[in-house]
This record gives structure tokens, sequence and C-alpha cells, in this order.
């Protein structure tokens, strides 16, 4: 255990937080605004795969796959949120249960149009080159990665910062009545967030499907590490959601290396942790 | 109080059928109905806190999990609890259903509504996590398959024995759980579903009873671990899964929560549409979770409240009618 290792573990690390990001912040902001435990997140990101999927085998565009597997999945978010949750009202039990009816749908969909096989979704070939950055041999893939999330987190805080749109976004997350109160259209705030949240996963989809494979089963196995982002970030914070998904990136992957047979209990023991100390997670708004 | 008693003759009349037709049907059926009815006890679990305490549960597949990996563990590393022992290995089970759960309230039972889905989720997928990963103990992903069934005086291979082991289990539990949520203590618990802070105004301890809800709930958890264990011949990591947890949960709601024998219902229909559905067409996932989402869109209180609903809907008719007649003349 070299300095070498610990450097390729916590770039590794660094990478798959990136990934995690773009996962985790899209449900941090549909909880926040929306109070939705949402358990069709996970489908979101193996749909966005496998929409890119075809796009690539059809027109064998990458570059083109990216925003036609994340629009088309905000469409599906939008329908959902429009046509069946938002008529629920507040009842959180309900529409947990309704998020995961339509993941076990999405299941069998994706089963019935992609077959259960394992795919892979190849990257350009410029982007499967490596760089060497001090010795280390970094690939270029892992570095793309850090750099789509990080150019999306600051546009998201931007947008969330510096617009009127997103002022009205954090209204709604830090009291719904009183922004409704004011005038702010909740119902618009809660479409729009909850389709950009289904972006966001359908992106990590395709990029993720790059080195996680794109394979039945991944959606539940994405949404508990998504869930762990949001609650040790705090849910509906954008900046929570990115020091979490780091911390979750990090400790995956030398929970992993360090201690295989307990690493999973690594990852979840302190998220419970944190939820009992501090329900709304470390930078959640009180 | 007269329909309470038409109610409970319904459920004892539906047991002694299920008693009689069961061992005469098919294997397949037997099989099928041992599943569910070892399950239910976990959808069981689940109702004794989403019912009637109003704690919707997202990880009650731990407790299965461990009552079930223990059962397992003993019976293959130890030959322990394949005769008379069983008993032993069914307190056993219970006892750790119940102690993870006392560690488990301490964490989870502060929070309420979504935040307590979001944390018995994080505390489930701790002990998923444990039994996917800790391979010398757990056998990892592959999970460890039991040879045989327990020996003692009864010869619990035999299906039929084993479904009426079962079914024993399964009323016993039933019965407890019903003392239980008719109880004073019960009530309590009601009244915390309703409004809790008016619980503690007038002086409960309302997080004793919460918590003691979860231990006992934790404790079925476990029993229903033990049979599960011994019913599917295989305990893996699939039994922690969110997924299973989220499909007990699925199974009290769509029966009916706060009935106790709504989740038997519940999963009567979901393990048959799964076992006997997917068998006959390759669509089975879609009727399944269309169930689910229409159930959930237009009946919230399950199918046990269909009877409620018509009735209320009938009475609301009739009013009008009534209204009609009462309504002046107008010349």
């Amino acid at each position: 255990m070299n300095t070498q290792f610990w450097l390729i573990q916590a770039f590794n690390g660094v990478s798959y937080g990136a990934l995690l990001f773009l996962v985790g912040s899209g449900l941090s902001l549909i909880f926040g605004v929306m109070r939705i435990v949402n358990l069709s997140h996970g489908s979101y990101f193996l749909l966005g795969g496998y929409v890119a999927l075809s796009v690539i085998w059809t027109t064998g565009s990458w570059a083109l796959a990216l925003p036609v597997a994340a629009l088309s999945i905000a469409a599906v978010g939008l329908l959902m949120e429009r046509i069946f949750l938002r008529p629920l009202g507040f009842d959180p039990l309900r529409q947990v249960l309704l998020t995961v009816g339509f993941a076990f749908l999405f299941q069998q969909a994706a089963l019935d149009i992609w077959t259960g096989n394992n795919f892979d979704i190849n990257p350009p070939e410029v982007l499967t080159k490596s760089v060497v950055v001090g010795g280390l041999y970094l690939p270029l893939y892992r570095v793309f990665m850090i750099a789509t999330a990080l150019v999306i987190g600051i546009v998201l805080w931007v947008a969330m910062e510096k617009t009127r749109m997103g002022a009205a976004v954090r209204a709604t997350v830090d009291d719904a009545q009183m922004a409704r109160g004011v005038g702010i259209d909740t119902s618009r705030v809660s479409m729009l967030i909850f389709s950009l949240g289904a972006f966001l996963a359908a992106l990590g989809g395709v990029i993720g499907g790059a080195f996680l494979g794109i394979y039945p089963g991944l959606d539940f196995e994405m949404l508990p590490l998504a869930f762990a982002v949001v609650i040790i970030g705090g849910m509906g914070s954008l900046g929570g959601a990115a020091i979490g998904a780091l911390l979750v990136g990090l400790a995956d992957n030398f929970g992993k290396a360090l201690f295989p047979e307990v690493s999973y209990f690594t990852l979840y023991a302190p998220m419970a942790l944190i939820l009992a100390v501090k329900p709304t997670g470390l930078f959640g708004r009180e | 109080m007269r329909s309470q008693q038409v109610k409970i003759l319904v459920v004892v009349a539906a047991l002694a059928a299920l008693a009689i037709i069961v061992p005469n049907a098919n294997s397949f059926l037997i099989l099928l109905a041992t599943r569910v009815l070892a399950f239910a006890i976990l959808v069981m679990s689940v109702d004794l806190l989403l019912g009637y305490t109003g704690l919707p549960s997202l990880g009650q597949a731990a407790y299965l999990a461990v009552g079930a990996y223990l059962t397992a563990i003993l019976a293959t590393k130890y030959q322990f609890g394949l005769g008379y022992d069983f008993w032993l290995v069914v307190i056993g089970g219970m006892l750790l259903g119940a102690a993870l759960a006392a560690v488990f309230g301490l964490l989870a039972i502060r929070a309420t509504g979504v935040y307590f889905l979001m944390i018995t989720l994080a505390l489930g997928q701790c002990v998923w996590g444990l039994a996917y990963r800790w391979n010398s103990l757990t056998n990892g992903d592959n999970g460890i398959n039991l040879r045989q069934r327990p020996q003692f005086g009864i010869d619990l291979a035999n299906e039929v024995t084993f479904f009426y082991l079962v079914l024993g289990f399964f009323v016993v539990s039933l019965l407890l759980l019903y003392t239980l949520v008719r109880s004073p203590f019960g009530l309590s618990l009601a009244g915390i579903r309703e409004r809790e802070l008016r619980m503690r105004i007038l002086g409960y301890n309302t997080w004793l009873h919460k918590y003691i809800a979860f231990i006992i709930a934790g404790a079925f958890g476990g029993l229903s671990g033990v049979l599960w264990a011994h019913t599917a011949g295989i305990v893996s990591p699939v039994n922690v899964e969110l997924a299973f947890s989220v499909d007990a949960l699925l199974m009290a709601v769509l029966g009916g929560s706060g009935t106790l024998v709504g989740g038997v219902i519940g999963a009567f229909i979901v393990f048959g549409l799964r076992e006997y559905l997917s068998t006959l067409v390759p669509w089975w996932q879609y009727v399944l979770g269309g169930v689910y989402v229409l159930t959930i869109l237009y009946l919230p209180t399950g199918l046990m409240g269909i009877p409620d609903r018509i009735r209320q809907r009938r009475a609301r008719t009739g009013n009008r009618e009534e209204e009609k007649e009462l309504a002046p003349v107008t010349p």
C-alpha cells in the first residue's frame, strides 16, 4: 500500500462520486421540493442507459445518445409526475408505493425491449485513452466524468442561486405553503424539478453505462447508493449532494479495497447514523 | 360489535378452508400456500407498524433475513435445529429479530413519515451489505442452501406436514398480534398513529410505545425468517434486498393496512401472480405493477377496504334520494 495505491483509489472514488452526483442531485432536489421518496429514480438511470444503447445501435453516435436519452427520460418523468403523482396530493406513503409500482413496470418494459443481456456502452475512441499525471495513468473517461459532473454542478448552482426560477425552487424547498402564498406556482416547480431529476439520472445512466455496464437489476443497485448521497448530503441541498456524492464515492471505493467483507456496511451504517442524529442530513435545510 | 364477530367468523372459515383444501391440491399450490403463510407473518409485522402505529418501514426484510440466516447457518455449519432443537431455533430467530429491532429502533423511532421510510431503508441496506459481502459467514451472493428440513417425530420434508406447521405458526402469530392490537397497548398505538402530539399531552410515553411495537415487529420478522429459510431451502442476499422489503410493504397496503389479515390476501395475490402467472405469460410483471399502481390510485384502503367503501357509497346514494324526497317542491 504505497502512495500510488491511495492516489489511484482516491481518483476512482472521486470519479465514482461524480457519477453519483448526477443521480443523487436530482433525487435530492425532488425530495426537497416535493417531499417524495422517488423509488423509480434508479429506473431512470437504467432506462437512460438503455435508450442510449438504442441510439448508438441505430446511429452509431455516442454524442447524440447523451441528449436523446436524457431528454426522453425527462419526458417520462414529466408524464409520471403530471399524470400520476400530482393527483395523489401530499401522501408520502402512497407516493412512495406508486413510484415502486412504476419501477416494477419499467423493469419489465426494459426486459421486454432490451432483453436481459449485459451490455456495455462504448464511449468514443478519444475517451478510452489514458493521461499520465505525475506518474499515474488516469483513464481519460474518468476525467471526463469528473469534468461533466463539475460542469453540471456549476450550471445547476448558478441556476439555483442566480435565477428567478432557482429562487422559486429554493423557496419551495424551504416552505412550500409559504411559497404558494407569495404566488409561486409550486406545481410548475415540482414538474420542472421532477423532470430535471429524471434528466440527470438518465445522463448518469449513459455515462455510468461505460464502466458499470447496463443490465437488469442495476436500477435497484443504484437506488440505495443515490439515497446514501441524498441522506448524507442533506435533502434538497445541491452543495450537500455534491459532498455526499464525494463521500459515498470515496467510502465505496476505499471500503471495497480495504475491508471488502464489510464494505457496504461501512457505507450504509454512517448513513443510518446521520439520519438518526440529524434527519435532514448533514447539510440539509431545516 | 356484530360486524366484528362476522369478520372473525369469515377469517376462521377462510383459514379452515385453507387447511382442508390446500393439502388435497397439487404440490404447486401446497408450496405456494406455504410460502405465502410464512411471508405473511412478515407482512403482518409490517402492518403492526404501518397500519396500527403509522410507521411505514422500508427495511423489514432485515428481520426476516437475520432469522433466515440464523437458521441456515446453524443448520449447515453446526447441524443444529434439525431435530427437536428446531424449536430453539424458532425462539433464537425471534430473539435475534427482536434484538436487531431493539438496536435499529434506537436510531429509527425518533423519525416520522418520510424520514422513517428513509432510515429504515438505510438500516435494511446495512444488513444487506453484510449478507452480500461477509462471505465467510453468509457465503455472499451465492447464499446458503439448506439440504434438509427438521425432523422431530414428524418429518417436515413432507410438504403437507410442513404446510400444517407453517399454518400453525401463522395462526398463532395472527392470534397474538390480534390480541395485541385489541389490547390497551394496541389502542394507544392507534392513538399515536392518529395524533401523536395529543397522546403525548395525555401523558403517554409515545417513544416507548413505538419502540416496543418496533421490537415486537422485529421478533415476528425473525420468526417469519426461520420459516422462510426452510420453505425456500435457500437464503441469499435477495432476501434482504430493498425490493423484498418493498414487497412486504406493498402486500400490506394491497390487502389493506390496519387489518392484519389483509396482508395474507396481499401476499396471496402477489405470490400467486408471480409464481402462477409467470408460468403462463411473459408479461406477468406488467400485471403486478399495474395492480400496485391501480390499488394505490383507486383503493388507498386496500382490498379489505372494499366492503366499507361500497357501504359508504350506498349510504351516500341513499342520503341523496332522501334529500330529493325532502326537497321542497317548487311550483
